[in-house]
């Protein structure tokens, strides 16, 4: 009787998640279907399936679009925020770990309550007119990796503690550099942090959606997030070839979430929960 | 010092740079900017004089109904998301963590929203809280019901985008809540089983209590978020209609565009203040997990 009980609730939590995790999905499966169908067929956005598949329609949005510009503008926002902010960021969180004096304490502390500090975009704007930054990509990329350092080292900052500090003392007895020290001893050995840190440094670029909306008005600079947007605005009768451009920028983050999804999740639970 | 040789200051010279030019300058610099009529009109920025300093903060709580909206938007976005993911967060962890076939397919199918950009999110559901074809009132209209205007009801729209954010972030909260869920340690469990307590019982007294330090960050999480949330209402409503779903963030780039720099500065200069005290609670609490480590 109590086995059979058992079973009976096993059985029903089972179909439980399954029935959550298909409403869940359902919007995300809407997108790609209607990605492959045609325009009428699009326009009633339902769930049945595509009489014959459109995939003209991912060529159309790419020319239409102009995604082709699109995806190396957000690539190359992204890769150079990443090597920028993981450099610079696992440079001071060493330091600020390793030497806790009181103004390197002081220094950790400002620069982790960014975590929750908002930026001030209008004050941003004449800053980054002083320094001739608007509208560039070195500008953009810069605010990426400056957005993006207080979390980064504060991930790093943790993890530099877990390693053991003689590894340096025995370095330096050898006659290393400081400089070589950090980069052929330390940094390798930071390496799930780091990873942990690009990863997400790389979705959150790649998803940003705020600062180019103020800072890149040239539409050749534009990243996938705000072609798809402008994208949306001009064609938002043809629910196909917004389908489908939803489609082509979000893969790249499936997929780095695929393959990076042990790392995603360590580092945003990080902090999160002791032990 | 010897530390000082071995650890150098200039490794700290990077992100200071990008730090405090990019970040921290234009929050305390926007401080400043708020005493001032700076627009996009006026040539010169002036400092708005002693007896007027505070005219833009009055504005923002007071002078005019706009702003006081957006404020409120703001809390009451922060306040329902935050209580509504926490739970539901808790309620995914809690069926995720028992003996359940293809869980990490059940897990990350939860997660993928969370990992989407939140402009795409809104898209999507432009889409399907569409009111004449959208997936969601084609499925009410199945059940005999009139589905409303989610997202252009001035008193329902605000209700949408909480409900969208919330299917977008509680697949996070619920990834937190699961490895806190984990580091619990199942002696405390077994010892429940053997007196005897139901599924309810071992979740009130074991679960709950061991989960404290877990919940308050992801409150603290959620209220950062929702405090600063803006890619998700510009992509659903961009405030409206009207100003229905307008929050701090969406306003100011708003004042931004219409040229009222020195509004929109004050606007985030408010929030400044906020998130400062939220970050100190924040931190301490972080602070509080490394040592108890």
């Amino acid at each position: 009787m109590m086995a059979h009980k058992k079973i009976m609730r096993t059985i029903g939590i089972n179909i439980f998640a399954w029935v959550l995790s298909i409403i869940l999905i359902t919007p995300l499966i809407l997108i790609l279907i209607n990605s492959l169908k045609t325009k009428g067929e699009a326009s009633l956005m339902n769930l049945s399936l595509p009489q014959e598949i459109q995939l003209s329609n991912f060529t159309t949005v790419i020319e239409k679009g102009k995604l082709d510009t699109a995806f190396l503008n957000s690539l190359i926002y992204s890769v150079f925020s990443v090597v920028l902010c993981t450099l610079t960021s696992s440079m001071a969180a060493y330091v600020l770990s390793r030497n806790r004096s009181k103004a390197n304490r002081i220094i950790y502390f400002i620069i982790v309550l960014g975590i929750t500090m908002p930026i001030n975009f209008i004050a941003l704007m004449k800053i980054m007119q002083i320094l001739q930054i608007v509208n560039t990509r070195i500008g953009i990329i810069l605010l990426y990796a400056a957005i993006q350092t207080p979390f980064n080292v504060f991930l790093i900052y943790s993890f530099v503690g877990k390693i053991p500090r003689d590894i340096d003392e025995a370095a330096i007895i050898d006659g290393c550099s400081p400089l070589r020290l950090f980069f052929s001893i330390v940094f390798p050995l930071l390496k799930p942090v780091l990873v942990t840190v690009m990863v997400l440094t790389f979705l959150n670029t790649w998803n940003e959606y705020v600062l180019p909306l103020y800072y890149l008005s040239k539409t050749d600079y534009w990243p996938m997030t705000e072609a798809v947007y402008n994208f949306f605005g001009m064609y938002f009768r043809d629910w196909n070839l917004i389908c489908a451009d939803i489609v082509l920028t979000s893969l790249p983050v499936i997929i780095v979430y695929l393959l990076g999804q042990k790392y995603i999740v360590s580092g945003m639970t990080a902090g999160a929960v002791k032990g | 010092m010897k530390a000082r040789r071995i650890y150098p200051t200039y490794f700290l010279i990077g992100s200071l740079l990008l730090y405090g030019v990019l970040y921290l300058l234009p929050g305390i610099a926007g401080i400043g900017l708020s005493f001032t009529d700076w627009s996009q009109f006026s040539d010169k920025i002036n400092f708005l004089g002693f007896d007027h300093m505070f005219d833009n903060y009055i504005k923002a709580f007071a002078g005019d109904e706009k702003y006081s909206g957006y404020l409120t938007n703001t809390l009451l976005f922060t306040f329902v998301t935050t209580i509504v993911k926490n739970v539901l967060g808790l309620a995914l962890a809690v069926l995720l963590t028992k003996r359940i076939k293809l869980l990490n397919f059940h897990r990350a199918v939860m997660y993928i929203p969370a990992v989407l950009s939140a402009l795409i999110v809104g898209l999507i559901f432009r889409s399907v809280l569409n009111p004449a074809d959208g997936i969601l009132n084609a499925f009410l209209s199945k059940l005999g019901i009139e589905g409303p205007q989610w997202l252009g009801d001035p008193d329902l729209a605000i209700w949408s985008v909480m409900a969208v954010d919330t299917w977008k972030g509680m697949g996070y909260i619920m990834t937190i809540f699961i490895a806190g869920i984990m580091s619990i340690s199942p002696t405390y469990y077994e010892a429940s089983d053997i007196d005897g307590a139901g599924a309810w019982q071992k979740f009130k007294s074991i679960t709950l209590p061991m989960l404290m330090p877990t919940l308050t960050v992801t409150t603290v999480l959620n209220v950062i978020y929702g405090l600063r949330v803006f890619d998700i209402v510009y992509a659903l409503t961009n405030g409206g209609p009207g100003y229905a779903t307008e929050v701090l963030y969406t306003g100011i780039y708003k004042e931004y565009g219409y040229g009222r720099y020195a509004m929109g500065s004050t606007l985030s200069s408010i929030m400044l203040v906020f998130m400062i005290l939220v970050g100190f609670f924040l931190i301490r609490l972080m602070n509080r997990n490394e040592v108890e480590e």
